[in-house]
């Protein structure tokens, strides 16, 4: 499978190692894609990672948007692309939220860190068809109130859903909460049976979360996490990406708890 | 919402039974706070808890050169405050409230001698903080993990 040229139409710096592309096609566009779907995006003489799609799933021009964070030699070059640089993408690729699934129910978004790139998707098709939902919060933990993504956009969602930010050091100045997200998740579950959770983030911060969930009542059937692991061919062929019996660029990245339990408190797989 | 079902509802107390909620009653007062106000200053005598109705406060320290430093921040339905139960009844931290905050306030000295009176009350009592505890000894070390840092910071 070919990467499909892109070109960088702009980019957005979110944090002092992370940047937003919005990539347009040069010519021909990938399918649409579902909220929770990666792509694999190519730098020209560098490599190729795997990226989740931070975009609104409803676009229908073909443009994507990329959240990317400077860790290594490909992201560092993917992070600096500049607006009118060709990337190569393949994709989209992977199991998303189903987030149409939990229409009628209560919603809890759990991010933290740059894992509030893959449910930005989530947020903005909660907002687009916001009366399908109940109660619907988002909990987004970060480093430092410098560390949140999307900054701009927090007052906006704010309008419609619920959105508590919490930082886990104490900073001057910072006038939101202060606390690991496990915290104000504990009070802000109301009706477990009736609620569906997304979390994404580093692995514990999921586990953490998730235990606060069961906890509360809700079934792990309904906690909805997502997996990371080597991603390379993106159609289940290579193997890098195997977790347990998944492979997670084709089964995931997006598992249910009651699968993905057993898995990640595995010490070796 | 009566005393007695504002009790039931709240998460700390949710477990206790209606006889041991009663006995939670009489040794509690409304209070309210105006935003920045202190609930309590650290090193001071500690004889009461707070049960957060609305509003939010944070908990904090001195540090030279930095003033009062938040290190978490509390919300409705959570409980403030645990120095009333422990020799030598001294607040470790403080607290001051954010915005206006009202809050159920349980007298410590009296909970105290309610549950040496009671043992089966003072478990309940005991397992209902416990359970507050481990829950903020949890978070607190998720944030020691430091999760979310890059992986240029080292």
């Amino acid at each position: 499978m070919l990467p499909t040229p892109y070109r960088v139409a702009g980019r957005t710096v979110q944090t002092r190692d992370t940047a937003t592309l919005r990539l347009v096609p040069v010519r021909r566009s990938l399918p649409p894609f579902r909220a929770g779907q990666f792509t694999m995006l190519y730098a020209r003489g560098v490599g190729e990672v795997a990226i989740s799609i931070s975009g609104d799933q409803s676009t229908s021009d073909g443009s994507l948007e990329q959240t990317i964070r400077d860790v290594g030699a490909v992201s560092r070059a993917l992070h600096a692309a500049e607006p009118g640089t060709v990337l190569g993408v393949r994709g989209p690729f992977g199991r998303g939220w189903d987030v149409e699934s939990a229409r009628g129910r209560d919603i809890v978004i759990v991010a933290g860190g740059v894992g509030l790139a893959p449910l930005r998707p989530v947020v903005l098709a909660v907002l687009a068809d916001r009366a399908s939902y109940g109660r619907v919060v988002l909990i987004a933990g970060a480093r430092t109130p410098e560390d949140f993504l999307y900054r701009g956009e927090f007052d906006g969602w704010a309008r419609s859903i619920e959105v508590v930010r919490t930082v886990d050091g104490p900073v001057m100045g910072w006038t939101g909460e202060v606390g690991f997200v496990t915290e104000p998740l504990d009070r802000l579950v109301a009706v477990p049976e009736q609620t569906v959770a997304f979390l994404c983030g580093p692995e514990p911060m999921m586990r953490f979360s998730a235990q606060a969930l069961l906890r509360k009542g809700v079934p792990p059937s309904d906690i909805r996490v997502s997996l990371e692991r080597n991603m390379q061919c993106g159609t289940g062929l290579c193997g890098h990406c195997q977790l347990g019996p998944l492979l997670l660029c084709r089964d995931g990245p997006v598992a249910d708890y009651a699968h993905a339990e057993p898995l990640l408190l595995a010490r070796e797989l | 919402m009566s005393g007695l079902d504002r009790f039931t509802a709240l998460p700390p107390f949710a477990r206790l039974t209606p006889a041991e909620t009663l006995v939670l009653q009489r040794a509690t007062r409304e209070v309210a706070f105006a935003e920045g106000e202190r609930l309590c200053a650290e090193g001071h005598p500690a004889d009461r808890l707070w049960v957060l109705e609305s509003g939010r406060v944070a908990v904090d320290t001195g540090v030279p050169g930095r003033g009062d430093v938040v290190v978490q921040t509390l919300g409705p339905g959570e409980l403030l405050g645990w120095s009333w139960l422990v020799p030598p009844y001294r607040w470790d931290f403080g607290a001051r409230a954010l915005t206006p905050v009202t809050a159920a306030e349980l007298d410590g000295p009296l909970l105290r001698q309610l549950a040496e009176a009671d043992p089966a009350f003072g478990f309940a009592l005991t397992r209902a903080l416990f359970e507050v505890l481990a829950h903020r000894i949890r978070g607190t070390r998720a944030r020691l993990l430091d999760l979310y840092r890059s992986g240029h910071e080292r």
